[in-house]
């Protein structure tokens, strides 16, 4: 396996540094918000997993397409990759908002279009996991893995657009929703795009040690291969 | 000697294959009737077991009534899907498919119609019998429709999906959790909608939801079968 | 017994199985690793090897159910995978499942494939193969109430409903008792006297022996060896095989 790129090493180096950066900002730059108190400190990350979480699900079901089109099996290990990190991000975004919705509506979840549809794309990714799982031959699991992402990445925006309608026609009493807007000062909106980058960083730099991690998984199959031949 | 085999239109013969795939279908289901007979004992049990679980009363129970028959609908709808595409698996016979001259997606279209006659023939003995069961009138025609449109959606999408399912080691177990994350979108709109019927609500409340249903169907169906080949060939 | 497959047509192309430096790999795993092969209109080719050679995947290969990783395949003249309806049209394919419905009649399932293979004038057709097969009296029984050799012998019927030009046939005798498989060697004389271009893998070396035009020897992925008939002289083919097999 060939070692860390340099890029990368200095890439894992600055993401955690910058995650500081962005707690420190977030717990003591960012002014106290008045209704919420101190506990609205989450949202920061809340939304910054979230939308690179969306990034990884809008990257899926692109590079899903690709791989159909072209059949090169590297676009499979791209599309596993953001997968995987984009499960993970939407999981810590779901996790940060209960924590923000408990002190604020007194509930731990809020069936807010948002939240559910995240919740609804969890189990869709943990279904593609299962899929690929219960597949031998690597061609077959990365084409039925590139047709289902597809078919996620249409099927949950309609999900979304049909909670949404679901939720103005009937509104549940839970106080809120979640979804209300704040109005935001400038170093608050300056902490959530700081927030959002450095994420996004993160998401690379994961993505790009998960996708080393799956070349070299390959490398060992083929040395496997040609030990048992 | 006269020629055997004809060269039409390929659109003729197209339109034969699909038709000759459904027309098999119902034709060996209607002889063991396996098939039916479990989907239908099935979702009745469910019904019952809906009666005793959620012990309503006249009042609360009209409110679930879509819902209800929904759920009913989508398990027993997964039962139907495993069966259809495992008689083609086990005896090898989805290779005798794939080797007829025609496009790959005259099977899933023959293939999702007759699943989607299995559901319907379903759903048409259940809605009298739960209308009865439960003193609701069900025979009302924007709830059909509804039934009808929702359905369609649930065979594009699951003909499709039980196609993969069945070619991977974890089989039927794997169908539910492909199919159901992906067909919310019908199932929500199809309880409002039907709701909706049920109750007299006006139209307008329940156009957002049949327009809904209308986009996924289209969409899905467009989707299924320019993917179909995907899911079939080695 | 009657043949009532047709003579094929003169031109040069039909029956024509040719494969160029196929490779197929199933990810990391390679089946084939560069196989060479033609067959000429009218040979019967019997394609032998151990098990996991790769006999399978090859056959189906060439049925047009399994895609080239590497390589050139033309069968009939048309090419695969990309002219796959038309090979499809031209080939019959007989394999040890028998791709029949259970729950049909012997005539239904024949109607259906009929039908896939948009044959004109069916239940003439129909009644022509299954005499041919020898199974008239069982056209209104449910092929769950079939033997084996029963199902092998319906499954040939289909293969040859809409008169293909190439036949291949996958370890055929398999599970057969006697009187199926005697059957099974009329059917395949006929066709081989009829002209068809046939391809077959099988483990009978015997039956082999007294069918084929030639013997081709696939192993470790390749066609190791290959002799026709006229040049191995009479049963010499079990010394051929496990000379090729040991070399």
């Amino acid at each position: 396996m060939s070692p860390q790129p340099r890029a990368l090493k200095v890439m894992n180096v600055l993401s955690v540094l910058l995650v500081l950066v962005a707690f420190l900002l977030a717990m003591f730059y960012a002014p106290l918000e008045k209704v919420m108190g101190e506990v609205q400190r989450v949202f920061y990350f809340h939304v910054a997993t979230a939308w690179v979480g969306m990034l990884g699900f809008i990257v899926a079901a692109v590079v899903a397409v690709i791989y159909l089109r072209t059949q090169n099996l590297k676009w499979d290990v791209i599309g596993l990759a953001s997968v995987e990190i984009s499960l993970v991000f939407f999981l810590i975004a779901i996790v940060l908002g209960s924590i923000w919705a408990r002190p604020a509506w007194g509930t731990w979840w809020t069936w807010e279009p948002r939240l559910t549809t995240a919740a609804i794309l969890e189990m869709v990714y943990l279904a593609y996991l299962l899929l690929r799982q219960g597949i031998e031959d690597p061609d077959r699991r990365a084409r039925f893995g590139a047709v289902y992402t597809l078919l996620g990445g249409l099927s949950v925006p309609l999900t979304f657009v049909s909670i949404r309608i679901f939720r103005t026609i009937h509104p549940v009493v839970i106080g809120g929703g979640g979804s209300e807007k704040m109005s935001m000062t400038g170093s608050m909106v300056g902490t959530m795009l700081f927030s959002i980058a450095v994420f996004s960083l993160v998401f690379i730099t994961l993505f790009w040690h998960r996708v080393r991690l799956g070349q070299f998984s390959d490398y060992v199959e083929q040395l496997k291969m040609k030990v048992t031949q | 000697m006269k020629e055997i085999a004809q060269t039409t239109r390929p659109a003729g013969n197209y339109m034969r294959a699909v038709m000759a795939v459904t027309w098999k279908d119902l034709a060996a289901e209607l002889r063991s009737r396996e098939l039916l007979s479990s989907m239908l004992v099935f979702s009745l049990l469910v019904i019952l077991i809906f009666y005793f679980t959620l012990e309503l009363d006249v009042k609360a129970r009209n409110g679930i009534t879509a819902g209800a028959l929904w759920v009913t609908f989508s398990f027993a709808g997964t039962l139907g899907l495993n069966r259809s595409m495992a008689v083609e698996k086990d005896r090898g016979c989805l290779d005798g498919l794939l080797l007829a001259p025609v496009d790959r997606s005259a099977i899933y279209f023959g293939k999702a119609i007759s699943n989607l006659a299995f559901m319907l023939i379903v759903e048409a003995i259940v809605l009298p019998v739960y209308s009865i069961m439960y003193n609701v009138n069900l025979l009302n025609l924007g709830l059909i429709m509804v039934t009808l449109l929702g359905s369609i959606g649930y065979s594009a999408v699951g003909t499709l999906l039980a196609a993969m399912s069945v070619q991977t080691r974890t089989r039927d177990v794997l169908l539910p959790i492909l199919l159901f994350p992906l067909v919310i979108p019908v199932l929500v709109a199809a309880v409002k909608a039907s709701s909706g019927f049920l109750l007299a609500l006006d139209i307008s409340e329940i156009i957002p939801w049949l327009n809904i249903l209308i986009v996924y169907d289209l969409i899905f169906i467009a989707v299924s079968f320019m993917v179909f080949d995907f899911v079939v060939e080695e | 017994m009657r043949c009532l497959l047709r003579k094929p047509k003169v031109e040069v192309e039909i029956g024509m199985i040719e494969v160029k430096k196929l490779v197929k790999r199933f990810g990391l795993k390679t089946v084939l690793r560069g196989v060479d092969f033609q067959v000429a209109p009218g040979e019967f080719v019997v394609l032998l090897g151990p098990n996991g050679a790769g006999k399978t995947t090859f056959l189906r290969i060439l049925a047009s159910l399994s895609r080239p990783s590497l390589g050139h395949v033309s069968v009939a003249g048309f090419s695969l995978p990309a002219q796959s309806a038309s090979v499809r049209q031209r080939l019959g394919v007989v394999s040890h499942m028998p791709l029949l419905y259970a729950d049909l009649t012997a005539e239904e399932n024949l109607q259906f494939y009929g039908r896939l293979y948009n044959i004109s004038a069916i239940n003439e057709r129909i009644t022509a193969v299954l005499d041919l097969i020898g199974l008239a009296h069982r056209r209104r029984d449910m092929v769950r109430t079939f033997s084996r050799g029963m199902q092998q012998r319906l499954a040939i019927g289909r293969a040859v409903l809409h008169d293909p030009d190439v036949m291949l046939f996958d370890e055929p005798y398999t599970g057969l008792d006697q009187d199926a498989s005697e059957m099974l060697d009329d059917v395949l004389k006929n066709v081989a006297a009829a002209g068809r271009t046939v391809v077959m893998t099988s483990h009978d070396l015997a039956r082999a022996e007294e069918l084929g035009t030639r013997f081709d020897i696939l192993s470790r992925g390749v066609i190791s060896a290959s002799s026709t008939r006229a040049e191995l002289g009479s049963g010499n083919l079990l010394t051929f095989y496990k000379q090729a097999l040991a070399g």
